[in-house]
């Protein structure tokens, strides 16, 4: 793993709290995370530990109260809503638990959203996508829609989407929690051959322990900190296809 | 981002039909309920607007509207032709008279008296289906308009259980035991009452009504060129004390009438209300719904990067867009029923103020059942993306 100057994401002390008085809760309290361009991270931890709402402090979802929280340099806090939506669009890449297919879009129409948000040609925007689907190895699928697709097609239709604009980071939230164990496996390998890169940095929230093994490091979070950072080799064989 | 927003539409089809299928039906039925009213209102000025030579009526000032006959001295109309600017003004007799058909039985009778040299006030040539206008001037002569002349006035049949014979030129009249004999079929606008029309010369009309001290109705008058009407009308205001309007304000005094004193605005208004309600709420609840379920892709798009203000343009053009399939559906059927009520006792005007008022409804309901959906999309937390 080559270290670069420039860190993909460095959070200092970010402190994230939701409600007030004695609803109030405090999700991150006081979390320090360094990733490196090109890794592959794992944030694991029990439930309401405060993953998601770190992947969001880190996507620019939400702002964090307190605290610092750069991607690729870039304080998503303080360069304000509209240009933090903008940043988002151009460099941030999705994958959500529950996959956000939209079911009247053809697999080719939902993985080219991304591209069209950014204003890019339809015309140019179906060729990238198609690549994209290429990729996932699903392009002869592409005029289907979700609804007619196995969950693991569906989960490489939403990673085709993730990564056809190119993001510098893409951040998946429980990736494999709804697939079986042989489609879960088969869908980090292909985020590890296809997804991850040099360039591109991944961000994986996940209770699966079944794939930490695809990790570069993993981050155990526990009451709203990171309680243990481990390095964690990835046991893929890069030599064989995704889907082999 | 249009083309997402079109498809999002147009595949979800139970959702984009119920929407559809609501505003069709407010949009016919707003566009229905106008036309036939304003259907009703434009029979109540059918004469003033068939009578379209003059450029002003003159009249006793407590006339309220055309069939609301208050005599003048027949020779009121001479005073009117010496007022500075009238290039000519003829007598013009209104007035309801009762016939009696060929059967024995009667039938009440709307008659106009025109001046008997000009004729100024007859049926144009062009409307003339039997005879000619000048055939007035035969003895006894009346021209019949072609509705009342098939139905109220026909003959009747020559058998039991046969057909009515329509009125045609040489069939004979008593007009108050005067004899009329029929010298021309003419078209006219239906009239509010839909009484048959009668055209004859004002002085065989004076003949066949009742005798009366006085009997002219209406004075009939043009402006010489360059005159303004408007302003002619306020000189033989000042200079007779008689009322004179032009044709539109003639019209609008006598639309305004009924307008107060019968019960069909109140009846018609409701029912455009209820189908503006009707229609509203089918629309607002359905697009809320198709919002709602959609709140999960348009946070996903949000967090993809989407600003609100896209988002809520995708939003409003999926509202117009079935806006306008429901209003071009809805102002279809209305004119498909138009074209087939054409020719029947049904009133039925379509003008193009219609089509843009209901428009302008249609759009209405749009912006309201938009409203709600446009606030959850404003307020649209895109974290909600990462909930499972």
């Amino acid at each position: 793993m080559a270290t670069n100057e420039v860190l993909a994401v460095r959070c200092r002390d970010v402190k994230k709290s939701f409600g007030q008085g004695s609803a109030r809760v405090q999700a991150l309290r006081g979390v320090n995370l360094e990733i490196q361009p090109g890794e592959l991270v794992m944030i694991v931890g029990p439930s309401g530990c405060g993953k998601t709402t770190l992947i969001s402090v880190i996507a620019g979802i939400l702002d964090q109260d307190e605290g610092e929280c750069r991607v690729y340099s870039e304080d998503l806090k303080g360069i304000g809503p509209r240009a933090r939506t903008q940043y988002r669009g151009r460099h941030i890449g999705f994958v959500f638990q529950a996959l956000n297919l939209v079911p009247t879009l053809s697999a080719l129409e939902n993985v080219s959203v991304p591209l069209l948000i950014n204003g890019i040609h339809p015309r140019e925007a179906i060729a990238r996508s198609t690549e994209a689907l290429a990729k996932v190895e699903l392009v002869e699928r592409k005029d289907s829609f979700p609804g007619e697709l196995s969950g693991g097609q569906q989960q490489r239709v939403a990673i085709a989407r993730a990564l056809v604009h190119e993001p510098k980071l893409i951040v998946c939230d429980e990736p494999t929690s709804a697939l079986d164990h042989e489609t879960g496996r088969k869908v980090m390998k292909l985020m590890r051959d296809v997804v991850l890169s040099e360039d591109r940095t991944l961000l994986v929230v996940t209770h699966d322990a079944r794939i930490f093994e695809f990790a570069d490091r993993i981050a155990r979070m526990d009451d709203g900190r990171i309680v243990e950072l481990t390095v964690a080799g990835p046991k893929v064989d890069q030599s064989k296809g995704a889907f082999q | 981002m249009i083309s997402v927003a079109i498809k999002m539409l147009l595949r979800d089809r139970r959702k984009s039909f119920l929407m559809i299928v609501g505003l069709t039906f407010a949009s016919l039925l707003i566009t229905q309920q106008m036309a036939i009213f304003l259907g009703i209102m434009g029979r109540t000025i059918g004469f003033i607007t068939d009578t379209n030579l003059p450029d002003l009526w003159v009249m006793d000032p407590k006339v309220k509207f055309i069939d609301d006959i208050k005599p003048l001295q027949d020779t009121e109309f001479l005073r009117i032709r010496g007022v500075e600017g009238v290039a000519w003004a003829v007598p013009l007799y209104k007035g309801t008279l009762r016939a009696r058909l060929e059967d024995g039985s009667f039938q009440v009778c709307n008659v106009a008296g025109l001046d008997d040299s000009t004729l100024i006030g007859s049926p144009s040539p062009l409307r003339m289906v039997q005879g000619r206008v000048e055939d007035l001037r035969h003895t006894d002569g009346v021209i019949v308009d072609e509705a009342g002349a098939a139905t109220k006035l026909s003959r009747p049949p020559r058998k039991p259980g046969g057909p009515r014979t329509p009125l045609g030129i040489g069939d004979v009249l008593e007009l108050n035991d005067h004899r009329a004999v029929v010298v021309g079929i003419c078209k006219i606008t239906r009239t509010f009452q839909s009484q048959p029309l009668l055209y004859t010369t004002y002085s065989r009309a004076t003949t066949f009504a009742p005798r009366e001290r006085k009997l002219l109705s209406f004075v009939l008058a043009k402006a010489k060129p360059g005159v303004d009407p408007a302003k002619l009308c306020a000189r033989i205001r000042g200079t007779t004390g008689l009322a004179a309007y032009t044709n539109s304000q003639f019209s609008d005094l006598t639309i305004g009438y009924f307008m107060r004193n019968i019960q069909a605005p109140i009846n018609f208004g409701i029912s455009v209300l209820l189908s503006f309600i009707v229609g509203a709420a089918i629309a607002t609840q359905t697009f809320s719904n198709f919002t709602l379920e959609n709140l999960r892709y348009l946070g996903t798009f949000k967090a993809m990067g989407a600003s609100s203000g896209l988002l809520l343009r995708m939003t409003v053009l999926q509202t117009l867009l079935v806006g306008a399939v429901g209003f071009g559906t809805g102002v279809g059927v209305a004119s498909l029923f138009g074209v087939v009520s054409k020719g029947t006792e049904l009133a039925f005007q379509f003008p193009w103020q219609l089509l843009a008022g209901t428009a302008g409804a249609i759009f209405l309901i749009c912006i309201l059942s938009s409203l709600v959906s446009l606030r959850r999309v404003v307020v649209l937390e895109p974290a909600m993306v990462f909930k499972s």
